[in-house]
């Protein structure tokens, strides 16, 4: 009975957190909220998913702030590290430049998934706070007492065992399905270098495409080469690069010459 | 300050991901606010866990952040795989099966 007085009054101590923490949450909450809009809302898929790692670098602080420093840093070397840098290494692969298309193909679909977004988070808020008016908080300095990493494998090795070695199961299962799903299987037989050759030729363009920034102003990889007429040479920039660069640099395609330039 | 406004925060949080996730057409962009959604609801795990005193809420998010990575690897390769075949990585275009 004294254990459980005790515990009374400790979690009317913890009621209030720290200043600090609440500094800590007053200063990050609006930049996680802020991150988490801009990720929507952004054309750009790799500014999605860097504005993504903000927010998960946020969430970690608060989990450090709520005495789970295990899970803060599991989510920074799970989340942050391996799960974004998958993110970012298939958006690689997609290709950078698809950016979404803005034809609603569901009339209304936008407005209704905003509507309903607002009715739900007003719905939870208010959920949420007339769930806590009577909430103690009881804290989790006796948990932690003896480390926070070991009070988590106690129970994970304990009471969790079975949800832990179902856990090991998944993943193989996940590693095998994403092994099996990627694999690409041959159709034809790999063209070897003689036919590669042999086809170049019959196509009519022997020579290798013209590298970019050759007779250009500019050596960078998005400048286009010029032809000796001072037309833009085709193919001469990536079309990854093209679609990125048309927007920030319209380039006429023909150059006008200057006085003194030789007349082609 | 009480631990109720990190419950508020995760329901904000949570709601922009769901939001998201329906107003978005890239595949890869849907499936990042999936796993915002995720991390909404395991802070409010850790929350609760600090709340209740124990560390069995720190348990479920890390066996959400385990599942999370697994869910991630196998929903990428599908994303790769459907933008081998169809050449777009846009939810609108995978509608084979709709006609």
């Amino acid at each position: 009975m004294s254990g459980l007085a005790h515990l009374g009054t400790a979690s009317y101590a913890l009621q209030q957190t720290t200043k600090g923490e609440a500094v800590i949450f007053w200063l990050l909450a609006p930049i996680a909220v802020l991150a988490a809009m801009a990720m929507v809302l952004s054309r750009r898929a790799v500014h999605s998913a860097l504005l993504l790692a903000v927010v998960m670098l946020c969430l970690a602080t608060f989990y450090a702030a709520q005495d789970a420093p295990f899970l803060a840093f599991v989510q920074v070397i799970v989340y942050t590290g391996a799960i974004m840098m998958l993110f970012l290494f298939v958006l690689m692969l997609v290709g950078v430049s698809s950016a979404d298309s803005l034809v609603e193909t569901l009339r209304g679909q936008r407005a209704a998934a905003i509507l309903g977004g607002l009715g739900f988070a007003v719905l939870l808020i208010a959920l949420i706070g007339s769930a806590v008016s009577s909430m103690t908080v009881r804290g989790l300095t006796a948990a932690n007492a003896g480390g926070n990493v070991q009070g988590i494998a106690r129970l994970l090795f304990t009471r969790y065992v079975f949800a832990f070695e179902a856990t090991s199961a998944l993943l193989i299962t996940a590693a095998l399905g994403a092994m099996v799903l990627t694999h690409k299987e041959l159709l034809v037989p790999k063209a070897t270098q003689r036919q590669l050759a042999a086809r170049r030729f019959a196509d009519g363009d022997p020579s290798p495409l013209p590298g970019p920034g050759v007779y250009a102003d500019h050596d960078a990889v998005d400048t286009p080469a010029l032809l000796p007429d001072g037309s833009v040479a085709p193919g001469s920039v990536a079309p990854v690069l093209e679609s990125m660069s048309a927007a920030r640099f319209p380039r006429p395609d023909v150059l006008p010459l200057a006085e003194g330039d030789p007349q082609p | 300050m009480s631990p109720a406004y990190y419950l508020y925060l995760s329901a904000i949080l949570f709601t922009v991901g769901a939001a998201g996730f329906l107003l978005r057409r890239n595949a890869v962009v849907v499936f990042m606010c999936v796993e915002l959604m995720l991390n909404a609801v395991n802070l409010t795990l850790v929350t609760f866990a600090r709340i209740n005193g124990t560390l069995d809420g720190q348990i479920i998010a890390f066996f959400v952040m385990v599942v999370a990575a697994a869910e991630v690897v196998v929903g990428l390769a599908i994303i790769v795989t459907i933008f081998r075949t169809r050449q777009s990585a846009s939810v609108d275009d995978v509608n084979l099966l709709k006609y």
